[in-house]
């Protein structure tokens, strides 16, 4: 919950939230959209991802509304295999697929193709529900070992037609893989390595906020990486607006 | 006597009607430790305005901000379009650490609905602390904002000193920037990136007297957020 608020808003309460008394602002204007009718049990929202860094291509966004008896990940505790696949090579089908078949889940959805930097995605995603409680999203920082955004579990349950959230993410590492940064190892065009694999060499098995990459420009030699690899929080925004 | 009160009561009906104005301070404070900001632009401006778009092109006028802390661009561009601008409220360079505040009154431009921030990041090529046209808080009290350092994306991040004019290559090194930077770095292999972005941060390095870079790293590098803006209502 900390590290959601972190950087992010409730962008319909914008002057009423508050995460530990900080309002945080909205990173730029967001796109509009035409309210349509309401007809019941249908919930549709449009979901845009703005890619934030300079030079990390984010592999393809994975979508999920669920419950709070689904979670994608928990700090601190080991990844799934399904999101090791993801973090490690930016294969999303494990994760949607057992997302699919999870009862806590009512809808999934994943982009087409990677989102490059500054580059914004919009999808749409839809429940034949009454109501939907959480959202969350995940891609991987591709140009790394096993960096990934996500958003988790955003509560989704009270907005009405029309109305939007907009949220920042933030960088975490998988956990599943040393951020070793050789050739070989990074599956982003920067180096074209390989993705998955099973071993688990990280320096911990657990997902946690990532540091970030050293690169071969600060003196790490052997890294394939470079300077423009680097980013700060946060990596992306991502506006949630329920159209349906 | 009734020819004087009635106007006087359709006044006092029009100015208690709209509650959408206030009196506003807005404080600025940089939370980084080693980087200046260059002169602030503090705007309160229409909702359909912005300085700085996530993501798009910089506009000519972002770019000579975000290059030499030139706001006369952005300044006019706001002007134009009946916005309330403060400029340069520090009286220089805002330090690591020090605040500044700004007064601001939209009772008589209540259009003026949001507030936008920026100024330039010294040392580094295009970097800027910007609040993006956030909606003014309407009811009394006491509002926090964490800020955000974002890279122009109009010039290459080669990190030695040089000039601050839209184009030209280096950053400039005013007072205490100078002071606190290297000197004859070869530059950094970069490379302009054409769009607004969450600044990666600076690299830097440790040899003040060469190196690749001019930038400290041991000194300038930061972390979001950059800046905290408080703004109470009156």
């Amino acid at each position: 919950m900390t590290n959601r608020c972190w950087f992010a808003i409730p962008a319909v309460l914008l002057a009423l939230a508050g995460c530990d008394g900080v309002n945080n602002p909205p990173i730029g204007p967001a796109p509009m959209n035409d309210p349509e009718p309401d007809p019941p049990a249908t919930r549709e929202f449009q979901v845009s991802v703005l890619n934030l860094t300079a030079g990390q291509p984010l592999s393809p966004i994975a979508l999920i509304l669920h419950d709070s008896s689904w979670e994608m990940f928990q700090l601190g505790a080991p990844a799934s295999v399904a999101v090791e696949t993801l973090a490690e090579g930016g294969d999303n089908s494990m994760l949607l697929d057992e997302a699919d078949g999870d009862a806590g889940v009512v809808a999934t959805t994943s982009a087409g193709g990677p989102l490059p930097p500054g580059a914004t995605e919009l999808l749409t995603i839809s429940a034949e529900e009454d109501s939907v409680d959480l959202f969350s999203m995940m891609t991987m920082l591709v140009n790394t070992n096993d960096a990934i955004t996500a958003a988790r579990n955003i509560s989704i349950a009270s907005l009405d037609v029309g109305e939007r959230i907009e949220i920042t993410t933030l960088s975490y590492d998988a956990g599943t893989e040393a951020n070793s940064e050789l050739a070989g190892t990074i599956p982003g065009p920067a180096d074209g390595g390989e993705g998955f694999n099973a071993a688990r060499d990280d320096i911990a098995d657990e997902v946690r906020g990532h540091s970030g990459v050293v690169t071969s420009d600060d003196g790490h030699s052997d890294s394939v990486l470079t300077q423009a690899h680097r980013w700060d929080n946060p990596v992306a925004r991502v506006i949630i607006t329920r159209i349906d | 006597m009734k020819l004087i009160q009635l106007p006087t009561a359709v006044l006092a009906g029009v100015l208690s009607a709209p509650v959408l104005a206030a009196d506003y301070s807005v404080t600025v404070t940089n939370l980084t430790r080693g980087i200046y900001f260059t002169p602030l632009l503090v705007s309160a401006h229409p909702a359909d305005m912005s300085l700085f778009n996530p993501g798009a092109e910089a506009s000519p006028a972002l770019q000579a901000m975000a290059e030499g802390g030139d706001i006369s661009g952005l300044s006019s561009a706001l002007s134009d379009g009946g916005a309330i601008i403060v400029e340069n409220p520090a009286g220089g360079l805002l330090g690591p650490a020090q605040s500044t505040e700004v007064m601001i009154n939209n009772d008589d431009a209540p259009d003026n609905t949001n507030l936008s921030i920026v100024a330039m990041m010294l040392p580094t090529n295009d970097g800027f602390v910007g609040m993006p046209a956030v909606a003014l808080p309407m009811d009394q009290g006491t509002y926090h904002y964490n800020v955000l350092g974002y890279d122009a994306g109009t010039e290459a991040n080669n990190e030695i000193r040089g000039s601050g004019a839209p184009g030209e290559a280096g950053f400039p090194a005013p007072g205490p920037v100078d002071t606190a930077s290297g000197t004859n770095g070869t530059g950094i292999n970069a490379e302009v990136e054409g769009f607004v972005h969450v600044h990666r941060n600076v690299l830097g390095d440790t040899d003040a007297a060469g190196g690749a870079s001019d930038i400290v790293s041991t000194v300038h590098r930061w972390l979001n957020p950059v800046a905290r803006v408080t703004i109470t209502v009156n």
